[in-house]
């Protein structure tokens, strides 16, 4: 029934040219309001580059973005995550000299208000802690909460990153490849945190691991070269003999993961 | 905790009985200006990572600011020194809005050259007497009530800025604002990704440094009684970099040790060695980037594995 859903995020003919290359090649792209989105590509397809235009870090050459029906093609990476839109990157992304409770509180520091109040004692934040506490608990680090994140594990490092982001109370979670460089373990953990953070939100996530993909993503756009060579459920995506030329080469053998 | 109290409260009393100690005052309260001074920077340096390379630019624009306005305008000792603030702040507004939106090299480039533009206006204008700078500038009193006139009052009077600016210093970067500066200074694409307007948490970090360096210009130029084109140049830019790098940039105390030191080495040495106190404090420099990059404050936290 995902198809009948609205459209919460939909890029429109987006381009992004550097020097002598196409980087991203006219992409129209729909993410539906509810499903988890995962967008796949063999190495240098432009799956970051693409994200970075969806957050602004880039702007784009030409095209349009529109989330819930409002083009913020021109906006400033702030705007957007004020806008309810937050991302994760490629290198995980913690304060390293923050415990976990004040990574996670220097999210929901900005929407009390308070960052400006350089007069305050700290201890004026301590009134955010509860609900910190809780969005620890949400990715099951509230035993971590006074340990600094750089004192972390790679896994745990990143279900802070997404605790952090889940303070912002995100509409749509951009997520750019979050297994990259976990243990066999931490895969599937994070697999798990990440369908069930995203039970009434809405993921876009870039994802190399076939595994995680096939068991979590409701939809899948491939990206190959800057285009968008297929889209669909995984099994009608694994299927399409483009898709399998573009990962194996030749479009005789099965994608892997699919078995 | 209890270490730090006792090291603070020595500090304190050693602040209080400095005038009884055979200290010249005058000097030591150089030392007080120099160290809020440093201080101020520090928090540019230390709590942002930001390296000003003009941040003479603010102290000497203070100084000017109040030396004129309580010789030539007749005001109180307080409203010259707020006048002072206020120009710094607002020259720190102006520089700054330019400066946060480069970093790194650019940023300090930046700074550097509009802290020129700074001094060769201060010696161009006519109130701030060009080469001669401002004379006899009186020390005048607190509000009328408390002469500042001796050395014992006026020491006192600096001594407890110095404190108010070093307890605000540590109440900056402990607050809730000091949460998000030190979040930028530790991965500032995920700042931004969290919704940070990263460029306006740093211009009030800049403006602020750059208030407390005019509050440290303006009692200088109060407690010696003149302002030079010295203290609007480059090279006084480059001793508080040093001073600040030296005692330990991102601590506390280190600003004002390095302060201290690099003070202390000019006022002494250069009646014994002249124009060489440069290349002896260079070479210190060298051998503190060399052995002991995080400064001397910065060196002893990390032995004693906790900060001060």
């Amino acid at each position: 029934m995902a198809l009948l859903r609205e459209p919460i995020l939909e890029t429109r003919d987006l381009v992004k040219a550097f020097k002598g290359f196409v980087a991203v090649d006219g992409v129209s792209l729909c993410v539906r309001r509810g499903e988890i989105h995962a967008l796949i590509g063999p190495n240098g397809a432009g799956k970051t580059t693409f994200f970075n235009l969806l957050t602004k870090f880039l702007q784009p050459t030409s095209g349009a973005i529109l989330y819930r029906g409002t083009d913020i093609t021109r906006e400033q990476p702030a705007d957007i995550a004020r806008r309810g839109i937050v991302r994760s990157f490629q290198i995980c992304a913690v304060f390293p000299h923050l415990t976990a409770l004040e990574n996670v509180r220097v999210a929901l520091q900005r929407v009390v208000g308070s960052s400006f109040q350089f007069w305050r004692s700290a201890r004026s934040l301590s009134q955010l802690h509860g609900r910190a506490i809780q969005l620890l608990a949400e990715v099951r680090l509230e035993d971590w909460a006074s340990t600094l994140a750089a004192d972390l594990s790679y896994g745990r490092k990143r279900a802070l990153e997404l605790a952090t982001t889940l303070a912002l109370e995100p509409e749509l979670l951009l997520l750019d490849e979050p297994t990259q460089g976990l243990g066999h373990e931490d895969v599937a953990r994070v697999a798990q945190l990440i369908k069930h953070v995203a039970a009434h939100r809405t993921v876009l996530m870039v994802e190399h691991n076939m595994n995680v993909v096939a068991s979590i993503a409701d939809t899948i756009s491939v990206l190959q070269r800057g285009r968008v060579i297929a889209a669909g459920t995984y099994d009608k995506v694994a299927r399409d003999p483009q898709v399998i030329e573009a990962y194996m080469g030749t479009a005789s053998t099965k994608l892997a993961g699919s078995g | 905790m209890k270490a730090r109290t006792r090291l603070y409260a020595a500090l304190a009393i050693l602040g209080l009985a400095a005038p009884w100690l055979g200290l010249y005052p005058v000097f030591v309260m150089k030392l007080l200006c120099f160290a809020m001074f440093a201080c101020a920077f520090n928090l540019l340096l230390g709590y942002t990572k930001m390296l000003s390379f003009g941040h003479a630019a603010y102290f000497g624009a203070s100084a000017y600011t109040t030396g004129w306005l309580v010789t030539a305008q007749g005001w109180g000792t307080i409203a010259g020194l707020l006048g002072g603030v206020a120009v710094s702040m607002l020259l720190g507004l102006a520089i700054g809005a330019i400066a946060v939106r480069r970093q790194g090299i650019y940023f300090a480039m930046i700074t550097l050259a509009l802290a020129q533009l700074v001094f060769f206006v201060c010696l161009q204008a006519p109130f701030t007497g060009g080469e001669n700078g401002l004379q006899g500038i009186p020390r005048g009193s607190v509000l009328g009530i408390i002469d500042l006139g001796g050395d014992a009052a006026m020491y006192y009077f600096v001594l407890a800025a110095f404190a108010a600016v070093f307890v605000l210093i540590r109440r900056i970067v402990h607050s809730p604002f000091g949460q998000v500066l030190k979040a930028i200074r530790e991965n500032e694409p995920r700042a931004i990704s969290l919704g940070y307007q990263v460029d306006r948490y740093k211009l009030l970090a800049f403006v602020l440094s750059a208030s407390l360096a005019g509050l440290a210009g303006s009692l200088k130029a109060l407690v010696l009684g003149f302002v030079t084109l010295s203290d609007v140049s480059q090279a006084t830019s480059g001793d508080v970099i040093l001073m600040t790098l030296l005692g330990g940039s991102g601590t506390f105390l280190g600003p004002a040790l390095g302060a201290i030191i690099v003070i202390s080495l000019q006022e002494y040495l250069s009646d014994l060695v002249g124009a060489w106190v440069s290349v002896m404090i260079g070479a210190i420099f060298v051998v503190c980037v060399m052995t002991f990059r995080r400064g001397f404050i910065g060196e002893i936290e990390r032995r004693l594995g906790r900060r001060v």
